[in-house]
């Protein structure tokens, strides 16, 4: 999951976009120049020697840019660190290239083969570094607009169904379905709230408690839910529209393929400084592809939000024994301000 | 007007009620008597037995035996009921029953909407070729039962076990691994359902590819001159029996087998 979630590792910015280009050209030029001024005894000599050290460096950057931007997909397929690697072997082997072909140009200098690919690879990785930091400047911006976007949606079945089922009551029951709308509207208000802070656990049980209420009028008694939460803590804050999404997984999976009853499990605990997490549903031995697509979508969704707020302390695992499907989630325990 | 005499299967019992209260409302401009009601495909298709059925509302997602399934058993019912599909939310599905010209009402469903099916319905209803098109888009590769009848009781054949079909006279025979089912239901109509799982070795065979486990030379075959080609039996993983191939359908045969 690492590659979900770049942080420590160095990004690498586009190399067909044109303002990297100017920046890079800009940066290479202003280093070239410092390079000048350090190495003048006079402000006489200055431009001349910029204009022979600018014809070598700017047809290398240039060079460099362009086979850069021609390699720019694969290296988006690597993994950062030798991805940074190849950027900078690039850069030396541009700035070697050029030097070697530009050498006859200026007989009066006479350098080790490998100086120029020295000073290339040094530019590029101060570059790199600097594009690093600049990326990260925006990220929070950035983490911002996935969480936005990971907000968790709800199943439009289990909203057409809900609908469906209440009408079905209206006629029979109008006190269940008014009951079954308020809860429906309560759903929909935590769902379409901004779900960008982290909850307390007592929320969110409230929350999972009405959304199987709702399940409970169209499934009845094949609806089994068993709560085991003696040991959690109701003010662990963990990230919202985590567990319904999660229950009503387990209801899609496991309980409404079954022709009997099933049972939904959920077990909340507090263990030391983690709090501890596991929803399981019964397993259909003939399980149909289509159960798994839609549900791993859900997961690498939640698992996502997890790495968002609690970095590399929170995890999600799963697994499928004795006829059940488990999904089990740890997160450190921060205790929410007391409400 | 007579009646529509209607089969209504949906697992959510809420969902029933819904449609027998939208029936109950439409009902002066359009009699309906709901002649069977069932949560799930199986349970439909035993209550259903030789009862008269028009039109069958269908919904998808069901447990045991969804209404894909169930719509491919309908439609070998001789006469086949119309067929129209109910569904909350299932774009995927709702495409193919688009492309196909079948009828659907969508979840929650509406009074108008449900006596404008049923009117079509009524009229032109969408021809079994049509569903059973629609049913192959949304579920490829046939039926997932096969429905055996014996002394009165509905028995259903997973397609999957099935080792070989056999026309023995009258009948279609499906052998599974522990036994023989007798089903109703012609040779050539299997073939073009299980086209892709089943191969045909003699004009009243047809074997499942991946039940072949080898041939021999057929010792059962009647005597034939010396220079006669020699005749072929498969051999099956999980049964003793041999089945012949036919002289004219060996080379197709033996191409696949090559494979």
């Amino acid at each position: 999951m690492a590659s979900l979630f770049p942080a420590g590792s160095p990004r690498l910015p586009d190399f067909r976009n044109l303002g990297t280009w100017l920046r890079v050209l800009l940066a290479v030029n202003a280093m070239a120049l410092v390079a000048v001024l350090v190495r003048a005894r006079g402000w006489a000599g200055v431009p001349a020697e910029f204009a022979q050290l600018a014809a070598v460096v700017e047809p290398a950057t240039l060079g460099g840019l362009l086979l850069l931007g021609a390699i720019r997909a694969r290296l988006a397929a690597m993994s950062p660190a030798p991805a940074a690697a190849v950027v900078v072997a690039v850069a030396a082997l541009a700035g070697m290239a050029f030097a070697a072909l530009l050498a006859p140009l200026s007989p009066a200098q006479s350098q080790p083969w490998w100086h120029a690919g020295f000073w290339a690879a040094l530019a590029a990785c101060i570059l790199l570094a600097w594009f690093d930091l600049a990326a990260r400047a925006h990220a929070p911006a950035v983490t911002e607009a996935r969480l936005m976007a990971l907000t968790a949606r709800i199943r439009p079945h289990f909203l057409f169904n809900s609908l469906n089922a209440v009408l079905g009551v209206m006629r029979a029951d109008p006190r269940r379905a008014e009951q079954a709308l308020e809860e429906l509207a309560e759903l929909f208000r935590v769902l379409m709230q901004d779900n960008r802070e982290l909850v307390p656990l007592s929320a969110e049980i409230a929350l999972a408690r009405q959304y199987l209420d709702l399940e409970r009028l169209r499934l009845g008694d094949r609806l089994q839910v068993r709560w085991a939460i003696d040991t959690c803590p109701p003010d662990a804050l963990v990230p919202p529209l985590m567990l319904q999404p999660l229950i009503e997984n387990a209801v899609y999976h496991g309980i409404e393929p079954l022709a009997g009853a099933g049972e939904v499990t959920i077990a909340l605990a507090r263990r030391q400084g983690r709090v501890l997490i596991e929803i399981a549903n019964p397993v259909l031995e003939a399980g149909g592809g289509d159960h798994h697509a839609g549900n791993r979508m859900a997961l690498a969704n939640i698992r996502e939000r997890l790495l968002l707020f609690f970095d590399l302390e929170a995890t999600l695992a799963t697994d499928s024994a004795d006829g059940r499907y488990r999904v089990r989630i740890e997160l450190p325990y921060r205790p929410g301000a007391p409400s | 007007m007579t009646a529509l005499r209607l089969l209504i299967v949906d697992d959510e019992a809420p969902a029933r009620s819904r449609l027998r209260n939208l029936l109950d409302d439409i009902a002066g401009e359009l009699p309906t008597a709901v002649a069977v009601e069932a949560a799930d495909g199986i349970e439909a298709l035993e209550k259903a037995g030789d009862v008269a059925i028009d039109v069958a509302l269908v919904d998808i997602r069901m447990p045991r035996m969804d209404g894909i399934e169930l719509a491919r058993h309908l439609s070998a019912r001789d006469p086949a009921p119309a067929v129209i599909f109910v569904t909350a939310y299932d774009q995927y599905a709702v495409k193919a029953f688009e492309l196909s010209a079948v009828d659907y009402l969508l979840k929650p469903v509406k009074a108008t909407r449900l006596a404008d099916a049923l009117r079509k319905v009524r009229h032109a209803p969408s021809p079994v070729a049509a569903v059973q098109a629609a049913a192959e888009a949304v579920q490829p590769g046939g039926r997932r039962q096969l429905r055996s009848s014996e002394r009165g009781k509905v028995l259903l054949v997973p397609a999957a076990d099935v080792l070989y079909f056999k026309a023995e006279l009258k009948y279609v025979t499906a052998r599974t691994r522990e036994r023989e089912f007798l089903l109703e239901e012609s040779l050539a109509q299997l073939e073009s359902e299980f086209a892709a799982r089943f191969l045909r070795i003699h004009r009243n065979c047809l074997v499942a590819r991946d039940a072949i486990a080898g041939f021999e030379h057929d010792h059962e075959a009647p005597n034939e001159p010396e220079s006669a080609e020699p005749r072929w039996a498969l051999i099956l993983r999980g049964v003793a029996e041999r089945l012949p191939v036919s002289r004219r359908q060996w080379p197709q045969v033996k191409a696949i087998l090559n494979q």
